[in-house]
């Protein structure tokens, strides 16, 4: 096993335990800076702002001024730079380290996206300016939206989801307004067990009765039990390709055309077109829509929740359903299409409109980067690159971790692990909270439910070999750990800014804002 | 390529540990027919990062900048001036590069900010508790119907000429499949237009759900909105506030203080900026009673094993990842660093800066609606207004728009852009002024009316 890091050096852990470290005056270890709530520090007339002085006018608000303090305390700028930098310094990031979450494709955000999208023609620009003045900002969502037709061969396409749940919305309607156009009131979604949870809520959310789909024993949907649940009724098919078991589904062309042959369409989660993008077009499987996360395979940042964006793709059968607005370039001119009547023919069949104005801007400029960048070859090795990386975990950790599918096959772009083998009341969750004491994220967990104490890893492409072997190594001294019934790893993390946090707590009696301390509202 | 650190020697090695020969031997469960023979066509090969800028940055120079030219456009999207540090804060790769904080112990961060960021959108509307945001104002003002739905068992939710169309547009395309009724109406110049207050409190009846009713309105008037609360309340309906300019509660009464149930809106002004539509920010309150029935993600106080105070996620039986098709809703991603920039710059401005930054909007919205008012040919509407404000115009206005922008005005946005094809509004201009506005500017703006209407 290689060193813990490339040098050599380890550091003197001493018996250092929280039990034993003394403490210190300010609740401080270092740079481990704790820090109170905006509320504690700031006050109500202290600000980080300077205004102007304002001209004396007589007010028009018709006696609805606000006549009561709001609450909202403030901070000088020092204090408010200060006060957030040190709250940064609390998260783990991919800026810091390999961040393996499955199913949520943490690469490296370039920072020239970044730079692109803060260009003052893209950043300072008003969605309803006249179009004349918004030829360039088009120019880049008609760009974005080509790059993902031509990547998924597939004619259509809706820039204007807001995320990747948005997306399976916007698919789901274009599939119920394809029915509906043509008398056909279906009713049904089928849905496979190992599916991310927003595709049945999706599916509830547009309309739709879930019925499940069985996995077989490779991890894969089965087309039997697909077949035997297809009739009439079923408006369409969601699918998860490569699936959220990090395999590619091998019958994903005999599923869409049993689909098909009842008359519903094939819906693809695309949450996992990492592993495929620039090798694999899904239009050539059969796919009918399939929403793109520009946040996970093009590299826009997670931001600590979002914002994401979730454009869809549609095949030729939904493409006229997709929703307003969309770009059309006529010649060298781009139109925004903003009105059902307005335009050529087709468009009346839009299902109608999605979000205020015309999408995430912010994220199309920063894909655009990412995909310039890297271009139809720098895409093919993306995926290549994902795939090796998480075939190389897989194949280095299943002689220590169960690995519920590895005699099937290679995995795609995640390898999937099961807590089988743990000591007696050694679980899943304190490996990850083990991997967070060794400087990593912990990969996603419990996800899919098809899987026992599920551990879904996503290396990225954008991991050097070094970095992934610390991560193995890492990984497999937690796993030995778990194995073994080490005692300490039910106290992991000890070494993070704070310790297990109850959640249970939480939930039960929920506090979701600030409040006035008690004993301060009594002394006033 | 730049962003990929494996070299040719390292994939040789790691596939000799996979047992695999070549990287197609990793794909072969695709199947054969949809496996390419080389690189995706029709696509360019990979460009350098000064290639790239070059010609991203030659496409933002064909875009006419709200910063470049006298600028007066609003409706649901607001130039404001956002303080430096705001942006220094979210390119801080440990909030811009970490993830949704499914690992509380290493997520303090993101969830101290989401937490202090919901007492800030509880406190400014009026509400016991706020959620970590939505996408965007549109869609949580469906969101809100939805939730009203469930909480009354009621079907019908009636919309107020005042809603922006765009919203009303993203409801009725959702109502459309959910089979939820609505009912709309569309906005009027004359009178008091788009409050019209009276005609929503006699169509509340026991089958509304709620009502939805936008402060400031489309138009840019105000209202108080105390009596359709009591109106709902007497119904068993709920009153949903929707605010698209959120600056204006540094001056006008919350919308909870006036007694809605659910209040939305747009967060877009404090902190994020125009950036062409998005992304933006959904701001999300109601009162804790209601609080298992809310969308999204919350983050909620709790402590840790040494008894450390410290933030989860929680309430997440509510959500999709946990409930499936039992979900209050699907959203997953929400819009956590623009929430960021948001908290970032409303802790900036603080109560007096909020309150000044709000009384300075309405000074020069005041002065600016006097001079135009001038301008031969415009008429400025009656009633109470914020920081923006309808003009009537003596021709259509979707033309005088375009003709003023070939002059390097951006004068406001027409109705006819918003409203195509409704006659009674063709010849309304929705023209907004925030402190980003000169008093040159508004010269500008009256002398380009001025020529557009002789």
């Amino acid at each position: 096993m290689s060193a813990i890091n490339q040098s050599g050096w380890r550091p003197e852990m001493g018996s250092g335990s929280e039990g034993t470290a003394p403490a210190t005056y300010t609740g401080n270890k270092a740079l481990m800076l704790e820090e109170p709530l905006l509320f504690e520090i700031g006050d109500a007339d202290r600000t980080g702002v300077d205004l102007p002085e304002r001209p004396k006018v007589a007010s028009r608000l018709a006696g609805l001024e606000r006549n009561r303090p709001i609450g909202l305390p403030g901070l000088s700028e020092p204090e408010a730079v200060r006060h957030y930098t040190r709250l940064s310094r609390q998260n783990y990031a991919i800026d810091l380290g390999l961040f393996p979450l499955g199913s949520c494709t943490m690469k490296h955000n370039p920072r020239l996206n970044e730079k692109m999208a803060r260009l003052p023609g893209f950043a300072d620009l008003h969605p309803l300016t006249p179009v004349d003045g918004i030829q360039g900002a088009l120019a880049v969502i008609h760009l974005v939206g080509e790059w993902l037709k031509a990547l998924t061969n597939m004619p259509g396409i809706a820039m204007s989801p807001k995320a990747g749940a948005h997306g399976e919305l916007c698919g789901l309607l274009a599939i119920r307004a394809a029915h509906e156009a043509r008398g056909d009131a279906r009713k049904i979604i089928l849905v496979p067990e190992s599916a991310h949870g927003t595709n049945p809520a999706t599916a509830a959310f547009a309309g739709y009765q879930v019925r499940g789909i069985p996995a077989t024993e490779d991890g894969r949907v089965d087309l039997d039990a697909l077949k035997a649940a297809l009739s009439p009724e079923v408006a369409g098919v969601m699918i998860t390709n490569p699936n959220t078991c990090g395999l590619f589904e091998r019958d994903m062309i005999a599923i869409c055309e049993a689909v098909h042959g009842v008359g519903g369409y094939v819906y693809c989660d695309g949450a996992n077109f990492n592993a495929i993008v620039g090798r694999v077009r899904p239009g050539d499987l059969g796919v009918d829509a399939m929403h793109i996360n520009l946040h996970k395979t093009f590299s826009t940042p997670h931001g600590g929740g979002g914002p994401g964006s979730g454009p869809v793709v549609f095949s030729e059968a939904l493409a006229p359903f997709a929703p307003l607005p969309f770009v059309e370039k006529h010649g060298d001119r781009y139109v925004l299409v903003e009105e059902e009547t307005v335009g050529e023919e087709g468009h009346s069949k839009a299902f109608g409109r999605m979000v205020a104005f015309h999408g995430q801007m912010g994220m199309f400029t920063r894909a655009a980067a990412y995909m310039l960048s890297h271009g139809a070859d720098g895409l093919k090795q993306v995926s290549e690159d994902a795939v090796l990386s998480a075939n190389y975990i897989l194949r280095s950790l299943e002689g220590v971790m169960d690995a519920p599918f590895a005699a099937s096959g290679p995995c795609m772009h995640e390898a999937i692990f099961s807590d089988k083998g743990f000591a007696e009341s050694f679980s899943t969750l304190d490996v990850a909270k083990g991997l967070i004491d060794e400087g990593f994220h912990p990969m996603t967990v419990y996800f899919p439910l098809v899987v026992h104490g599920a551990m879904l890893i996503e290396p990225t492409e954008t991991e050097s070999k070094a970095a992934l072997d610390q991560f193995v190594g890492a990984l497999r001294s937690v796993a030995e750990r778990a194995k073994a019934g080490d005692a300490a790893l039910k106290a992991a993390p000890i070494y993070a800014p704070r310790r297990r946090l109850d959640e249970t707590a939480a939930a039960r009696k929920p506090v979701l804002v600030w409040k006035e301390p008690v004993q301060a509202q009594a002394a006033e | 390529m730049r962003y990929l650190p494996l070299q040719p020697e390292d994939r040789q090695a790691m596939l000799g540990v996979i047992g695999a020969n070549s990287i197609d031997d990793l794909f072969v469960d695709v199947p054969a027919a949809a496996r390419l023979s080389g690189t995706v066509p029709g696509l360019p090969m990979h460009a350098t990062e000064l290639q790239v800028e070059r010609q991203l940055g030659a496409l933002a120079r064909m875009n006419q900048a709200a910063g470049d030219q006298p600028f007066f456009l609003g409706a649901g999207s607001y130039k404001h001036h956002v303080p430096a540090s705001v942006d220094h804060i979210i390119q801080r790769g440990e909030f811009l590069t970490s993830y949704t904080p499914y690992q509380p112990e290493i997520a303090q961060g993101t969830l101290q900010a989401l937490f202090e960021f919901q007492t800030q959108v509880a406190r400014l509307y009026g509400c016991e508790v706020a959620n970590a945001s939505m996408y965007d104002g549109s869609t949580a003002c469906w969101e809100a119907i939805v939730m009203a739905r469930r909480i009354t068992r009621r079907g019908k939710a009636i919309l107020s000429g005042g809603l922006h169309p765009h919203y009303v547009s993203v409801c009725e395309t959702m109502a459309k499949f959910t089979g939820d009724t609505l009912e709309t109406a569309l906005p009027k110049l004359d009178g008091t237009g788009e409050m019209e207050m009276a005609r929503l409190i006699a169509a509340v009846d026991t089958e509304t759900s709620c009502v939805v009713v936008q402060n400031p309105g489309i138009l840019g008037r105000i209202a108080d909105l105390s009596e359709l609360a009591e109106a709902c309340q007497a119904k068993g309906a709920l009153l949903i506030a929707v605010v698209t300019e959120p600056v204006s509660l540094g001056l006008i009464k919350s919308p909870g203080e006036m007694g809605a149930d659910i209040v939305v809106g747009e967060g877009q002004s404090i902190g994020v900026g125009l950036q062409f539509g998005g992304p933006y920010v959904g701001l999300f309150a109601c009162a804790e009673k209601h609080v298992r029935q809310m969308p999204g993600r919350l983050a909620g106080e709790t402590v840790d094993a040494d008894g450390q105070r410290g933030f989860v996620l929680t309430l997440s039986t509510r959500e999709q990842h946990i409930r499936r098709e039992k979900a209050t809703s699907n959203i997953c991603t929400n819009s956590g660093l623009c929430a960021l920039a948001f908290t970032v710059h409303m802790t900036l401005l603080g109560e007096k800066g909020l309150r000044d930054l709000a009384a300075l909007n309405h000074a020069l919205a005041v002065q600016a609606a006097d001079r135009l008012a001038k301008v031969p040919g415009v008429a400025v509407m009656d009633g109470a207004f914020f920081n923006e404000f309808t003009l009537t115009l003596s021709k259509e206005a979707r033309p005088v728009v375009r003709a003023m922008a070939e002059k390097g005005v951006l004068g406001g946005v027409s109705l006819g852009r918003l409203y195509p094809g409704v006659e009674h509004l063709e010849r309304g201009l929705v023209v907004c002024v925030t402190e980003t506005s000169t008093e040159e500017d508004v010269e500008a703006l009256a002398g380009a009316l001025e020529e557009a209407l002789a």
